[in-house]
């Protein structure tokens, strides 16, 4: 329960339905060292609000300390990603090594069969064939299986999403209806432990060697300006490079080794294949070239394309049409509709 | 039955004071402060309590100064002492490494202003010694804040000890006897200390009342200003309900105590053995012989005790750890990292404290939940390493 008008609802709906329901919020990081250094997610304001919906919904409620697992699991990969000049998904690895690893294994130790959150996303039981499917939300909008994509069988069998098949309108109407004190509470938007949306700040503030100056180059390695930090960008960004051109360029990659930003015009932007590493298939491991819709970001629009897993967990993507900015460091997710087949890391 | 051993945390109101404190607030509106019949009921109510509490820790009446709690009496304690010995040139505040945040923060607060201070620590026993009290000392040290007994491990202090160490140097002493006060026996003189802190919730009173005791003759300044209320010290309309219980919860104390000792010590102990006997891979925090009677702290080897904590109150059993952050949840404990412990005991200690309503039907409950609840998560834990 963080608090939001989501989970609060998926603890509603469950205790509603007579399920015997405990509350538990993550602190996920100190909370004395205020605002100034985290993000808006998960403060204690948060904290008390998934504790009122607690009481009101008459369950009992705990806060879990996960601030060293937090910042093991998700901080430091978060950190590292965007050093090496990739553009990390905190939010999928907090699910799969936070929320669906420890949180569940601690649950089991309060003789919890199964952790729900506040997810718009759906698991399903193919009886058939013994496995679980996972889908997309039934609200398009808010459709959340693109951060769920790494969950395995055995932690989609103890996962429940209450509101996933519901759509977030009807979700505060619920929260309303019942009462709930976060009914009103705005969507969380950006990644939760980054104080004003500032990244580079707070990877800086963590790694200072990142913050090394180098030089932007266009694609045949001419010379176009400098930089303070790779870590300032990613892939496709436009804005804030600080160079005059004719016409406007875009951030194409991000060169580690060379300390090197590469930019271009859009139209280098454009990719029709990718691979990828840490590959989860959620039912099975396609034998052959499997056609799917790929999803190269949160807010991208899945794309047709042939998929084919490779040797140990890479998988190799080839879409239809080109894609603008595929950003190594985001998941691409395999979709046949609304079914997530597999997804994994962009190389 | 839902097991209550969160005694230290706070404590049920007694049915006598639970009475005095209904009656009080349905009776005794008045304010004390007034001149006429009901300012006078309130008032005498108050001296009646005063007397009850001044009895509890053989002092004089005129020395007990009301507060709102333990906290308040710490701050007024640490505080409004600095501040009548600022002038005079001392500017170094001595306290333990195993105080409660009441008197950690303050002289956080304090150091802000300019005062050094210095922790004194302790070993592993969790027994602040003389010695190194000494070594703590400066020519200015205005004040050494000790408190008697440790909420966390039950420890008691050689306070009497500390005491003469502290006025070798001219400084003050002030000892937290929130954890003590109606437990064991406390007695300003033989203590000789300055300042005593003490609140009634912890011996059940209600909460909202404590107590600064101040020796006759210790300049202090206030830090509550406003009104002439308790003698110029402690300024804000009494909160009569409160206080009341307070002496009823003192005179309950002091009548009932070395029986209460006697038997909560039985079974405070009858429990600590049962799940050392029960429970492989655990260990008693804090020297056992020197603890107030109600107290055990536990470290049980690869728990969390987080997670302990928690499947104990599914199980209507309600314990705690050492401390709990405002935010409700856990830290390593402070008290048994300065003991000197290992990590992993500090994060994987219970505390078990017991007190007036607590019976051998409840000691048998948790002796029979606990190991299979340990055993459970140690499993789950062994798991999750492979």
């Amino acid at each position: 329960m963080s608090g939001g008008v989501d989970s609060s609802v998926a603890a509603a709906l469950l205790a509603e339905q007579g399920h015997d329901v405990i509350g538990l919020s993550m602190q996920l990081y100190d909370q004395r060292e205020g605002q100034a250094s985290f993000g808006s997610c998960c403060t204690i304001d948060d904290l008390h609000d998934a504790r009122r919906v607690a009481a009101a919904i008459d369950i009992p409620h705990y806060i879990l300390n996960f601030e060293r697992q937090f910042d093991e699991q998700v901080v430091s990969n978060f950190v590292s990603e965007y050093a090496a000049g990739r553009t990390p998904l905190p939010c999928a690895h907090c699910n799969s090594d936070l929320k669906f690893a420890t949180l569940v294994e601690r649950a089991r130790g309060f003789g919890a069969d199964a952790v729900a959150t506040g997810h718009y996303a759906r698991v399903e039981r193919d009886a058939a064939r013994g496995r679980y499917r996972l889908k997309r939300g039934a609200d398009p909008s808010k459709d959340q299986s693109y951060f769920l994509f790494s969950l395995t069988q055995e932690q989609l069998a103890r996962a429940v999403f209450p509101v996933g098949d519901r759509p977030k309108d009807a979700v505060r109407e619920y929260a309303r209806a019942h009462r709930l004190p976060v009914a009103d509470k705005p969507d969380s938007q950006e990644i939760c432990f980054i104080p004003n949306d500032d990244y580079a700040a707070f990877v800086t503030r963590r790694v200072p060697e990142a913050e090394r100056a180098g030089v932007i180059v266009d694609e045949r390695g001419r010379v176009l300006g400098r930089h303070e930090g790779i870590h300032r960008y990613t892939v496709g960004q436009r804005k804030g490079l600080g160079l005059s051109a004719p016409a406007p360029l875009y951030v194409l990659a991000l060169k580690p080794a060379e300390q090197q930003v590469v930019v271009g015009p859009k139209v280098a932007l454009e990719r029709t294949s990718l691979t990828a590493s840490g590959v989860n298939w959620i039912v099975e491991r396609p034998d052959g070239p499997l056609r799917v819709q790929a999803q190269i970001r949160h807010r991208h629009r899945a794309a047709p394309a042939t998929v084919r897993a490779l040797e140990a967990d890479h998988a190799e993507a080839v879409f239809d049409e080109p894609q603008m900015a595929i950003t190594p460091g985001q998941a691409v997710v395999f979709y046949d509709g609304e079914v997530v087949v597999g997804g994994g890391w962009i190389d | 039955m839902r097991v209550y051993f969160d005694y230290n945390a706070t404590t049920p109101l007694s049915p006598q004071a639970a009475e005095a404190v209904a009656a009080a607030t349905r009776d005794l509106f008045g304010n004390a402060s007034s001149v006429h019949y009901f300012g006078q009921q309130a008032k005498a109510a108050i001296d009646d309590a005063r007397s009850a509490v001044a009895s509890l820790i053989g002092a004089d009446p005129s020395e007990v100064v009301f507060t709102s709690g333990g906290t308040e009496s710490d701050n007024f304690a640490i505080r409004g002492a600095a501040d009548a010995l600022e002038p005079g040139g001392r500017r170094h505040l001595v306290a333990s490494a195993i105080e409660h945040e009441a008197i950690l923060n303050t002289l956080k607060a304090l150091a802000r202003r300019g005062w050094r201070t210095t922790l004194v620590p302790v070993d592993q026993s969790g027994i602040v010694s003389p010695g190194r009290l000494r070594e703590a000392m400066a020519a200015d040290t205005a004040i050494v804040s000790v408190m008697h007994a440790n909420n966390e491990i039950g420890t008691i202090q050689p306070i009497a000890a500390l005491a003469a160490v502290a006025h070798e140097y001219g400084a003050l002493m002030h000892t937290d006897a929130v954890q003590s006060a109606g437990k064991i026996g406390v007695d300003v003189r033989a203590l000789g200390v300055d300042l005593l802190s003490l609140s009634a919730h912890k011996f059940n009173g209600p909460k909202g009342a404590g107590a600064l005791w101040i020796k006759r003759g210790t300049r202090m300044q206030p830090i509550l200003t406003g009104g002439k209320h308790e003698r110029n010290r402690r300024a804000g309309t009494e909160n009569v309900p409160a206080i009341v219980g307070l002496g009823v919860a003192s005179r309950l104390a002091a009548e009932k105590m070395d029986a209460e000792a006697v038997r909560v010590g039985a079974l405070r102990d009858r429990l600590e053995a049962e799940i050392l006997a029960r429970v492989p891979g655990c260990a008693v925090n804090g020297e056992p012989g020197v603890r107030v009677p109600n107290t055990t702290n536990i470290s049980f080897d690869h728990v969390e005790a987080e997670s302990l904590l928690i499947a104990l109150d599914l199980e209507a059993i309600a314990v705690s750890t050492g401390s709990a952050c405002s935010s409700g949840t856990l830290e390593p404990s402070h008290v048994l990292r300065a003991m000197g412990l290992p990590s992993h005991r500090t994060q994987n200690s219970l505390r078990f404290s017991l007190g007036m309503f607590s019976t051998g039907a409840e000691v048998d409950r948790v002796v029979e939940v606990l190991p299979r609840l340990v055993e459970k998560l140690r499993n789950l834990t062994r798991r999750a390493c492979r």
